[in-house]
């Protein structure tokens, strides 16, 4: 592990955030600095520890597939930024 | 209206309002007085309920006289503002979530209102619960009622102000790695994180799912055991819920530390806070030892290595949690002119400084050729942080150390993000572990340059599940030292 500079434009992207020059400047140096600090972690030995996700018993919880009531169709679509009829609506993806 | 003191705790309210010498309706006018009189000055509030809780104290009332037995009847509760609470306004403090209207209720929340509590209003929060100072919201400002340059601490600042500034006589909060117990030290209140699991995080807005745990904040050891046992319990909707028996914590509250071993860390040398905090934690032990308990040394070698770890796996988590904010289906859009550029204009225009920074963190360590090095170390740091402790207890039954690194600090004090960080330093390593941890007033220091004396909070920490015994001997040492009683919130000075 080493903390190469991050490549924040890339990363914004992939995280769907635009930046402006400023935001790319500033945090290059925070998260540098963060990545840093987060090196110390490859003072510790952990080549035969296994990984922890859930600290508690949790356990995949399913239930049997049967329909129940859930929240109505308006009261979902009451929150759209913008809606359609009976969907949310959202700009072209497919170009003429 | 009746002579109701807003200073009384859960239970008293409880058992008046059962008895019929007081009446919910009295009481949530008494506070929502309260509320318009200082939350000006405090700022708990993004969005007060005056109609809902009047409405619902109403209902309590009704309840009550049918002869239903409410153990929190007619107590008034602050909800912190990333949970949701069916039709009002739930923002988790973020422009992105500004104008959202909750269509259903948090499990916690419903539990507390079967429970006859009465909620009195949505409390301000760092963005997402991320943050130890309550600065990071994008909707309000929160003062410490102790000091109104201060800040409350975060990230359930709002919810902390509210309690301490008698708004509410508890309240709700979130711990991520700290955001219950360290808002809790700063603002003279008993702040509870229950193990992971046991409260269940269905409508708690999700920041790291696998930290996230809501609990009291509460005047009073007796009053976060009373909420915690209203709440706490398996929950089908919450796929992370134990399905595991609750002990009740309330009835097992001790009047002494008999026969408990309760373990100082090593590594947790109080001297690095100076010389008076130093002072102030020397004596928390001095007492925990004088209340009867057996003070014995622990070590946690990775301790160290806790913030590292969380700065590793809260900020993945969140990035995945986040992807949900879109612009599509709910909150904040900004038009553009396809979809892509939607979602990333969205972003940036409804998220502040520090998600973004978590975000950017959380998705470059989760990106190809750096998710091993980062995720996956963190995690097996983890594993090595929770066998310590495990280790640990097995020499003692309860560990005891600082919940915070400093009391509260004055606004914009800590503009590094790594100094703010390092607030959570003695709160992570029990939140990777998912252990249960509370604050507990502890004492009072005048922090340099400041004109009040601040509270400081004693952290204990008990083995998983082991709430009882936890909540027991937190009480004991309550009783025993009353520090929060030794000087009261400075609002009423300032107030319009």
């Amino acid at each position: 592990m080493q903390s190469d500079s991050i490549d924040v434009r890339y990363v914004a992207r992939l995280a769907r955030i635009a930046l402006t020059d400023e935001e790319v400047d500033r945090f290059s140096e925070q998260l540098g600095d963060l990545l840093h600090h987060v090196d110390a972690l490859s003072e510790l030995d952990t080549n035969s520890v296994a990984a922890t996700a859930q600290v508690v018993e949790s356990r995949n919880v399913t239930r049997s597939d049967e329909r129940r009531p859930s929240l109505d169709r308006e009261t979902v679509l009451e929150q759209a930024p913008r809606r359609q009829g009976n969907f949310f609506r959202v700009p072209r993806i497919i170009a003429e | 209206m009746s002579d109701f003191s807003i200073e009384r705790g859960a239970a008293d309210i409880a058992r008046a309002v059962t008895a019929g010498s007081l009446s919910a309706a009295d009481i949530v006018e008494a506070v929502l007085s309260r509320v318009d009189a200082v939350d000006g000055s405090v700022g708990a509030y993004l969005t007060p309920l005056h109609d809902l809780a009047r409405g619902t104290a109403a209902n309590v009332d009704a309840r009550v006289r049918a002869g239903e037995r409410l153990p929190l009847a007619g107590v008034p509760l602050a909800v912190k503002d990333n949970m949701c609470l069916t039709g009002t306004r739930t923002t988790a403090g973020s422009k992105i979530l500004e104008h959202w209207v909750a269509p259903y209720t948090a499990t916690a929340v419903a539990r507390l209102l079967n429970a006859g509590c009465v909620p009195i209003g949505k409390a301000n929060l760092d963005e997402f619960a991320m943050g130890s100072s309550c600065e990071n919201s994008a909707l309000g400002v929160t003062r410490n009622p102790y000091d109104l340059s201060r800040v409350p601490g975060g990230s359930s600042g709002g919810s902390a102000a509210a309690v301490a500034a008698l708004e509410a006589t508890i309240a709700l909060g979130s711990d991520t790695g700290g955001s219950i117990r360290e808002p809790a030290a700063f603002c003279n209140l008993v702040g509870f994180k229950p193990t992971y699991g046991r409260v269940s995080r269905y409508g708690l807005i999700a920041f790291a799912s696998s930290l996230d745990q809501i609990g009291p904040l509460t005047r009073s050891v007796e009053d976060a055991a009373l909420t915690y046992d209203a709440m706490a319990g398996f929950d089908t909707m919450d796929a992370t819920s134990l399905d595991r028996e609750v002990e009740p914590s309330a009835t097992a509250l001790r009047e002494d530390l008999r026969g408990l071993r309760i373990g100082l860390v090593r590594q947790f040398d109080t001297k690095l806070l100076g010389t008076d905090v130093d002072a102030i934690y020397k004596k928390a032990y001095d007492d925990l030892a004088a209340c009867g308990a057996e003070i014995v040394e622990v070590t946690l070698p990775t301790a160290d290595y806790g913030l590292a770890t969380y700065y590793l796996i809260a900020p993945a988590e969140c990035s995945s949690n986040l992807s949900r904010f879109d612009g599509v289906r709910y909150g904040l859009r900004v038009e553009a002119k396809d979809v892509q550029a939607m979602y990333e204009e969205t972003r940036a225009a409804g998220f502040g400084p520090e998600v973004k920074r978590r975000i950017l963190i959380g998705t470059h360590a989760l990106s190809s050729g750096y998710y091993d090095a980062y995720y996956v170390r963190a995690q097996k740091a983890r594993t090595l942080i929770a066998h310590d402790f495990e280790k640990a207890f097995a020499g003692c039954d309860l560990i005891a150390c600082p919940a915070a690194s400093s009391p509260a600090f004055a606004f914009n004090a800590k503009s590094d993000p790594y100094s703010m960080y390092m607030m959570d330093y003695y709160t992570i390593p029990m939140s990777l572990a998912g252990l249960p941890a509370l604050s507990v007033p502890c004492g009072w220091v005048t922090p340099p340059g400041g004109s009040a004396p601040m509270p400081l909070g004693l952290q204990l920490c008990a083995p998983l599940f082991a709430e009882p015994l936890l909540l027991g001997a937190a009480h004991a040492y309550e009783r025993a030292t009353k520090h929060a009683t030794q000087h009261s919130p400075r609002v009423e000075a300032v107030s319009p």
